[in-house]
């Protein structure tokens, strides 16, 4: 009777293993629960002020309004559309720069102290520029989002490229391969989980490049919303927005964590 | 007829602050298909002497001869094999086998059927299309010898290849090795520091001294140990007095050795 014995124990430690999940399950629930319960009652109790706090009810008619009427898709899409092309944008040109520069040893060291520049900048600092330059138009909040995007890949995708295993180069080397073909069979392939997990970093940057463009240029977009609820004291609109931008960015970060995890599957 | 010459190479590391001979006076030839082991504790430079026949890293004063022609970097000539297998870990068996082929724009019917068969040879047929995760050690590193033969190099040069493998992995791993390479007469240089795997692989086993990082001395695998496979070749008497013999030559100290009387013999 070794065998159903045995069942038993994998199946007690299933129960285990989703009874631990349950729990874990039960206080994020909980933690959530009492988090709005107790900013309604606040609000009610006038213990913080209900005139920037809001009451939870009343956001979550605004958010019921804002969808049924229509009012917020427009904003919405703009908003999505900047995010997700200023990370496409900001993700591909970055490992484009960091290819480049692992082409050439001598580029990177020359290239070293203006990267640490732009690195250690605020690139929202540039978004005046970026808007007289380009135009006061949603491509300087794509190009906004793109750039502190494409800085921090830059650097983390050359770094990913140079930590490669150099015997892998050894071995392609011994067949007479070229700088060019040790990077297609070798590096890049090498680096391709990094690439994956700053697409990660990057959901989040990409927001803070497009928010920040839309509070300059003041047209359309989720940014404009929270800067209009701002300036005209309607503070339940702009905890409204920041609600849409949580679950938006949550849901992007966690499309990006799936690929990465589908990818890794598929290639072990 | 000489295949491989080495003529009174040296090697130095230069830091900014001083200098380091690694390798003095290095010389010594090896002859078409013959396989010569470069015997020596770990920093006596025999891993050196493989960089630099590989062209990876320049001696500062000698000559490398292949063929009486210096080395070219360009031409991929030299096999090379690693203490680890390598594989690349996001392409399949056969995929890493063909990598070779694929670098130098030569992927023939004629090479992939000699991958097969290599592959079967192996006993890695049933692997083919599956990634290098899901194998043993012993497997990828059969894979690796693979993927270094596949191109035909004129030398091939193993750097350690059995040391991380366990005793049985390794064993075998030296019959299949010492089987290909007779097969297709490969000109040879194994590097290691365990006795047994060099009198089981090798024509010939050049000692390397770590203190001077020259050649100690020279010593012939007797005729009759060349031929056997390397799992009986540890049963065979004469290796027994090789091996004490070559103990003898880096631990001359060693107490009660009987086999001094009989060298000779050997």
């Amino acid at each position: 009777m070794m065998f159903s014995s045995d069942n038993q124990l994998y199946k007690n430690y299933k129960n285990q293993v989703n009874n631990e999940r349950k729990i874990i399950f039960l206080w994020q629930l909980i933690i959530l629960v009492s988090f709005i319960a107790l900013w309604e009652i606040a609000s009610r109790m006038d213990w913080i002020n209900p005139l920037i706090f809001s009451f939870p009810s009343e956001i979550f008619s605004i958010l019921l309004n804002m969808f049924s009427n229509g009012k917020i898709t427009s904003h919405l899409q703009i908003t999505l559309f900047e995010t997700v092309l200023g990370l496409l944008l900001g993700t591909i040109v970055g490992i484009i720069f960091a290819t480049v520069l692992w082409s050439s040893s001598r580029l990177s060291r020359i290239m070293n102290p203006f990267l640490v520049v732009l690195y250690a900048m605020p690139k929202v600092a540039f978004a005046p520029i970026f808007i007289v330059a380009i135009g006061p138009d949603y491509v300087s909040a794509i190009a906004m989002s793109a750039i502190i995007s494409a800085t921090i890949t830059t650097l983390v995708i050359y770094t990913a490229f140079l930590e490669v295993d150099p015997n892998y180069e050894r071995v392609l080397k011994s067949f007479g391969a070229n700088r060019r073909q040790v990077f297609r069979e070798a590096v890049f392939p090498a680096s391709l989980p990094a690439m994956l997990s700053i697409v990660k970093v990057n959901v989040g940057l990409s927001w803070v490049g497009v928010i920040v463009g839309e509070f300059l240029i003041s047209k359309e977009g989720l940014g404009y919303l929270i800067i209009r609820g701002f300036q005209e004291f309607d503070f339940p609109l702009v905890i409204s927005i920041l609600v849409v931008i949580a679950l938006c960015a949550v849901i992007m970060y966690k499309i990006a964590e799936r690929l990465e995890r589908w990818f890794i599957k598929n290639t072990n | 007829m000489t295949f491989l010459t080495l003529d009174r190479v040296s090697h130095h590391y230069f830091s900014k602050k001083n200098h380091i001979k690694t390798l003095d006076n290095i010389s010594f030839s090896v002859k078409e298909g013959e396989i010569v082991t470069l015997l020596g504790p770990n920093g006596c430079g025999k891993s050196t002497i493989l960089s630099i026949i590989a062209g990876i890293i320049k001696q500062s004063t000698g000559e490398v001869l292949i063929q009486q022609q210096p080395i070219n970097k360009s031409e991929p000539a030299i096999g090379y094999m690693l203490q680890q297998d390598y594989l690349f870990p996001w392409k399949t068996i056969i995929d890493n086998v063909l990598i070779g082929p694929k670098i130098g724009n030569n992927q023939t019917e004629a090479i992939k059927g000699k991958a097969s068969y290599l592959l079967e040879e192996a006993g890695l047929i049933n692997v083919t299309h599956v990634y290098p995760s899901s194998l043993s050690r012993g497997m990828r590193q059969r894979v690796a010898l693979i993927r270094t033969l596949i191109t035909d190099p004129k030398i091939i040069l193993l750097d350690e290849p059995f040391s991380i493998l366990d005793y049985q992995t390794k064993v075998k791993l030296e019959d299949l090795m010492l089987r290909f390479l007779k097969m297709y007469n490969k000109t040879t240089i194994l590097v290691t520091h365990d006795i047994g795997e060099a009198i089981a692989m090798s024509d010939r086993i050049i000692l390397m001294d770590a203190n001077t990082r020259s050649i100690e001395k020279t010593f012939e695998v007797p005729l009759e140990l060349r031929d056997e496979a390397p799992f009986s070749v540890r049963r065979h008497p004469k290796y027994q007095l090789l091996f004490e013999k070559i103990w003898q030559e880096i631990e001359p100290n060693t107490p009660g050795t009987k086999i001094v009387g009989h060298q000779n013999d050997v």
